[in-house]
């Protein structure tokens, strides 16, 4: 299976947690960590169960989520 | 070529022959009687000279398509007649304070309300002193058809230097008149000047913007007090008048624009002591007022006629400081008088 | 191990925050129009027209040319544009209360003119900028600050659906509704979008995307339950999908 991680960019997070009904192997939750303009924002659990799909990138209003693949090097 | 520089043309085609010489190339414009020989002959025009000819469904769209134009860069022009223009207001403030230049002309009738068709001056006051917003418009007022062709002609390049809407101010007379005038047919001295703040696409920069809405603490009025010195620096460079017989000898000063300063010569050469001078404010904004003052200094009385019931009366008044010197005489909706009529009033007050 | 970066913020979008309260559909449409921009390499021939409504401020997060234009007069401004520029991408972003009530005149003669613009409709069925008025769009019952006993049709007439309004016209070409509640039709409104400005600069003619959008502001949802009364009860009033396309 596809493995991915996110980044949230807290700045631009606004607690509108959209991502969060969005995630399907809910990998992203309410933090208690409230950003510069006073935004309760969410975290990236990163359970190891992202497979970086980018629902919750695509369905943030404020593109405030960065999608990356993690690509396994072959030795 | 000399030759083809003449030309027989009525007020409203002079209008829009000027504006296809000083390189306007969008047109809107809603028809309204005393001013639609000017959409006609546009709409004739502009194909000719690759330009843009819109009838617009309302003045509403007329004076925001001509924003619209003037965002993305070209020289653009609407007409109309009083009651467009009432409708028109909060585009043309929108262009005052986005500074964005375009003309508009306005071929004045009697009002208020539908009013009638005929030619008038009850738009003085929102020519000058005009819509929402700290604002002005540059106003010219001509007082025959070469001044139809040259103040339209030089309308575009005033906007253009100072980023502000121009409006040439006239009436249904001036428009239906028909005189031999002399076209400029050369380039109008800013039409190829960059207009860097246009949208055009942000080609090899950041996007830019086009806008009048400044909410940032103190941003409106830092903008306001920008646009007053520009005001300032119009008042400075663009006031134009005109004194006609004013010599030391004259005792009577009639202060007069447009229409009605032209029906006033025709007093002033019915007068046999020759004691009559005139005074035509040919901006009305930025009004002269200083220059009134000198004039007015050693006259016994000062004449204000208009064809309204005292509109520009307060401008005058406010560059006489002894107004018991000033007699009123206005013709109201639509009402335009004759020299002999002016001449018999103030003979009376005399 | 690799890190591959697969999705972030478009290039088209500055880095200022979009001023939207949380969950806002207009954020979510911005985002897509940049990220259309980016994959289009459109940013330096798009000229875009923004509202008065909550949007007024677009032009602070786009990286490209937008102007102003007065309440509702959005599409005469941006017809003009594309006239004098008719190699530019032209597009005007309209709240409901801009398009649907006081530039209404303004949408029917553009799109009757056929004019070869793009028009994104943003449909929140209120007054989000003023406080959650009663827009034209208001649905029937629904409670908003000037209809606070719900709109009665008696009163305040019907609910009105601009894309079926206009669409007889013939100089439409292109009419979409669609919505931004979850991923998947966010991905459909960003298709329906791009066709829009693909239409465009094949020159075919007017279109206009509607985008069911949320206010969870005004409507006093919280986002997530906002977008589900789009899914579940908006859309029944405003149904999804094609109206109108003649290719
Ligand atoms: C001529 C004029 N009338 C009224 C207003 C006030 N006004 C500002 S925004 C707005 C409504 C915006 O609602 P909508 O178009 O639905 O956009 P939203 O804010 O919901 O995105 C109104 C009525 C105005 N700016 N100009
Ligand atoms: S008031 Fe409504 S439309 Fe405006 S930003 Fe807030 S949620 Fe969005």
């Amino acid at each position: 299976m596809r493995k991915g991680k996110i980044v949230i960019n807290e700045d631009r997070c606004k607690g509108c947690f959209i991502c969060i009904s969005q995630c399907k192997v809910k990998e992203i939750e309410k933090s208690n960590k409230v950003n510069k303009y006073g935004q309760v924002v969410v975290e990236f659990k990163n359970l190891g169960k992202c497979n970086a799909c980018t629902l919750c990138a695509i369905s943030c209003p404020d593109a405030a989520i960065e999608v990356y693949e993690i690509i396994e090097e072959k030795v | 070529m000399a030759n083809n520089n003449r030309m027989l043309i009525k007020g409203n085609y002079a209008i829009a022959e000027a504006a296809i010489d000083a390189g306007c190339r969008f047109y809107a414009g809603y028809p309204i009687t005393p001013q639609n020989e000017i959409p006609e002959y546009m709409s004739k025009r502009m194909p000719e000279v690759n330009g843009v000819f819109m009838q617009a469904e309302s003045e509403l769209i007329s004076i925001n398509l001509v924003f619209g134009a003037a965002v993305a860069g070209a020289r653009a022009m609407t007409t109309s007649s009083s009651p467009g223009i009432s409708l028109m207001q909060e585009g043309i403030s929108y262009m005052a304070g986005c500074e964005l230049p375009g003309v508009i002309v306005n071929v004045m009738r009697g009002g208020p309300g539908l009013g009638n068709i005929s030619p008038s001056q009850s738009d003085y006051f929102q020519a000058v002193k005009p819509g929402h917003g700290d604002y002005r418009l540059i106003v010219l007022a001509p007082h025959n058809t070469q001044e139809m062709y040259d103040f339209t002609f030089e309308a575009f390049d005033l906007a253009d230097k100072y980023r502000n809407p121009v409006m040439v101010l006239t009436d249904g007379l001036l428009g239906q008149i028909m005189e031999s005038i002399e076209l400029k047919r050369k380039k109008p001295e800013l039409l190829n000047q960059k207009k860097e703040w246009a949208l055009t696409g942000a080609k090899g920069r950041k996007g830019q913007r086009i806008v009048s809405l400044l909410m940032d603490p103190g941003a409106l009025e830092k903008h306001n007090f920008h646009l007053q010195e520009k005001y300032d620096l119009i008042r400075k460079q663009e006031k134009r008048y005109e004194k006609f017989n004013i010599t030391d000898d004259t005792e009577y000063l009639i202060v007069a624009f447009g229409t009605v300063a032209r029906v006033s010569k025709g007093t002033i050469k019915l007068d046999k002591d020759k004691r009559i001078g005139l005074f035509r404010p040919i901006t009305l904004f930025p009004f002269p007022y200083e220059e009134l003052k000198e004039v007015a200094k050693n006259v016994k009385k000062i004449f204000v006629f208009e064809m309204n019931l005292g509109q520009m009366l307060d401008d005058v008044k406010i560059a006489i400081e002894n107004s018991e010197k000033i007699e009123f005489y206005g013709r109201p909706g639509g009402g335009v008088p004759t020299s002999e009529e002016l001449l018999n009033f103030i003979l009376k007050r005399i | 191990m690799k890190e591959k970066i697969i999705y972030k913020k478009p290039d088209s979008l500055t880095d200022i925050n979009f001023s939207y309260c949380p969950g806002c559909g207009h954020s979510t449409v911005h985002k897509i129009i940049a990220e259309i921009v980016d994959e289009l390499n459109l940013r330096e021939k798009i000229i875009g027209v923004a509202p008065v409504g909550c949007a007024v401020f677009a032009y602070n997060f786009w990286n490209f040319d937008v102007s102003e234009a007065a309440h509702g007069r959005t599409p005469a401004v941006a017809t003009a544009i594309k006239r004098v520029l008719p190699d530019r991408l032209v597009f005007s972003y309209q709240g409901d209360g801009d398009l649907a009530s006081i530039g209404m005149a303004e949408i029917i003669h553009t799109a009757n003119r056929g004019e070869n613009i793009t028009v994104i409709f943003i449909n929140n069925t209120n007054y989000g900028m003023t406080g959650g008025q009663l827009a034209p769009t208001t649905l029937l019952s629904q409670k908003t600050t000037t209809s606070p006993y719900g709109r009665d049709a008696k009163n305040y007439g019907y609910p009105v659906k601009m894309l079926e309004l206009l669409s007889p016209l013939e100089g439409v070409k292109y009419l979409e509704r669609v919505k931004v509640t979850d991923a998947a039709s966010v991905i459909k409104a960003k298709n329906a979008i791009k066709k829009g400005f693909t239409y465009q600069m094949q020159n075919i003619g007017f279109s206009m995307i509607e985008v069911l959008s949320s206010c969870p502001a005004n409507w006093r949802k919280e986002p997530v339950e906002a977008n589900k009364l789009i899914d579940e009860e908006i859309v029944k009033v405003f149904p999804l999908g094609k109206i109108k396309d003649i290719k």
